[in-house]
């Protein structure tokens, strides 16, 4: 078969992962010490995995309604109600999906056409450009800055908005970088907004892991956003439950009425066993969550203290569970820095750049390990940044 | 305080101040006087290391006992309790509510040692009604740790 008339060209030209390479020699390292993983190092709670366990014994092993069960869609209501104070209704505007990247998915290809504009703050999670190029549509790259603690400026949005322009991702607290929006930096980009018909992705899968005073706030809660927003959380990052595969969308009933047919259609419905298991973790375990934020907090204050103290300038993220120290004084480049602090001390950090260009000059640190390792990782950074700064 | 309580219950009685401080964004001075200031109010009592003895050459046998006691006028079960904790074999002593009164923990070197403790010490005591021995067969978990945890961290390398 002569397989390159056959296959879709936008497919096959898909930026492919940079740093592939880069992985296939990581894990080929057995003794290599890693900050490059992007889920927590908590294993479920045991009520969250016992529940699953239940549901199989007592042979819930059935597909579930296309939108989820409805004693899930009503636990997920009422959890935004109780933490957030925004309603939804269970019956149409709640999507169970397979982890929080499906919705995404799902979201982009229901409301995006040929041609249509989609704005995407990077460094960032490295899903929304080739979905909306997938689905057509044409991404543009809001570039947020180091000075600005990497948040969305008002003015930088409505430099990228035109008139093609359809949709706004907003991925806070943001994988890579760890930057979170207050509700006052919401609250301006709304004011931008409110005069559009520009919808909004609010990626919050890192909500619940924020630190500081101020608690998140999802887009949907500030005011006149609701009716444009939706937003996707699931319970990989908040639960431990990346394996699960487990997420979802809200969002007004028109565009989750969109979104429920593509899942029909692609997934038909998630996972039984992790919407039971979901059930008990959304009902009994905000103590577990607690107790896993407190222990992030304490392993992300080691972690940017040690990047500050080696020279190295790190802003202090409050969200999610990475740092994104900028390693510029090295003289490499972020893909340069970690082959040789790999290859040199057999550490793996991921270069900035898989996050979008504009990562350049920055390395993602994961502080989803235990502060011994963080430790040790730091003891051997340092070593590699001494030897080669200035 | 609360953060340094918590971390300490985590970390089972090893108190490294330069860490502690460091996950609390604290001076270490600070952190030291804080501990100490928790050790002068008895908040914290003591640090313990937690051994599994069954993977050692020791042998140590250890005992739940139910009592049931005669609460004393204007004492309670407290005069009772002081002369049943006061011995170095009870490990812990429990008031309870339900069937029996006081739950007693003993250690011993051998079964008949702690029996023996029981026959002689305990069951005679005056206010003492019954008494009823439970020997531990095999210990899964102690304070929170599991004993043979054989749960790994099986994450890829790297995941964005």
């Amino acid at each position: 078969m002569n397989y390159e008339n056959l296959i879709n060209p936008t497919v096959d030209q898909l930026a492919p992962s940079g740093i592939r390479k880069f992985f296939d020699v990581v894990a080929t390292m057995k003794d290599a010490i890693s900050l490059g993983v992007g889920e927590p190092d908590f294993v479920t709670p045991w009520a969250i995995r016992e529940a699953g366990i239940y549901s199989l014994e007592s042979g819930k092993t059935y597909y579930t309604a296309n939108s989820g069960l409805m004693e899930l869609r009503e636990e997920i209501v009422n959890y935004n109600m109780r933490k957030y104070n925004v309603t939804y209704d269970p019956k149409s505007q709640v999507l169970i999906s397979v982890g929080g990247s499906e919705a995404i998915d799902a979201m982009i290809r229901a409301v995006v056409c040929p041609g249509d504009e989609v704005i995407i703050p990077e460094p960032c999670f490295v899903c929304y450009k080739p979905l909306t190029i997938m689905a057509g549509g044409v991404p543009v790259t809001l570039e947020t800055k180091e000075e600005n603690e990497f948040r969305i400026t008002p003015d930088e949005l409505r430099a990228k908005i035109t008139d093609k322009t359809k949709l706004l991702i907003l991925p806070f607290p943001n994988n890579p970088t760890g930057a979170v929006m207050s509700r006052k930096d919401l609250e301006a980009i709304a004011e931008v907004l409110k005069d559009t018909n520009i919808l909004v992705l609010s990626d919050e899968i890192y909500g619940e892991l924020r630190y500081g005073d101020e608690k998140h706030t999802p887009f949907s809660a500030i005011e006149g956003m609701y009716d444009r927003t939706v937003v996707v959380n699931g319970f990989s990052k908040t639960y431990a439950m990346t394996g699960w595969r487990l997420g979802y969308a809200l969002g007004p009933e028109r565009i989750i009425k969109l979104m429920t047919k593509i899942h029909q259609f692609g997934i038909m419905s998630s996972p039984t066993t992790s919407q039971y298991a979901a059930i008990e973790a959304l009902r009994s375990c905000d103590d577990d969550v607690e107790d896993m934020r407190c222990e992030y907090n304490y392993r992300r204050r080691v972690i940017v203290d040690g990047f500050r103290n080696m020279g190295l300038s790190c802003f202090e993220p409050l969200g999610a569970f990475y740092v994104f120290p900028c390693i510029k004084r090295t003289g490499m480049t972020s893909d340069e820095f970690c082959n040789r602090l790999l290859q040199e001390e057999k550490v793996a950090v991921v270069p900035g750049t898989a996050f979008g260009e504009c990562g350049e000059g920055f390395i993602r640190c994961s502080y989803a390990y235990s502060v011994e390792s963080i430790e040790e990782a730091l003891r051997r950074i340092e070593r590699f940044v001494k030897r080669h700064i200035d | 305080m609360d953060d340094i309580l918590r971390i300490l219950d985590k970390e089972q009685g090893v108190v490294d101040i330069n860490k502690i401080s460091r996950m609390l964004g604290l001076s270490e001075e600070e952190v030291s006087e804080k501990i100490k200031s928790l050790e002068a109010d008895h908040i914290i009592t003591g640090y313990k290391t937690i051994v599994n003895w069954d993977k050692t050459d020791r042998e140590v046998v250890r005992a739940l006992i139910d009592l049931r006691v005669t609460p004393q006028r204007g004492e309670g079960f407290d005069k009772v309790a002081e002369r049943i904790y006061k011995y170095p074999q009870v490990r812990a002593l429990y008031l309870m509510s339900g069937a029996y009164d006081l739950s007693v923990v003993i250690e011993g070197k051998t079964m008949k040692e702690v029996a023996l403790f029981v026959a002689q010490k305990l069951a005679p005591m005056e206010s003492v009604v019954s008494t009823a021995t439970h020997f531990v067969l095999k210990k899964y978990k102690e304070e929170g740790i599991i004993f043979e945890d054989d749960e790994k961290d099986t994450r890829q390398v790297i995941t964005l």
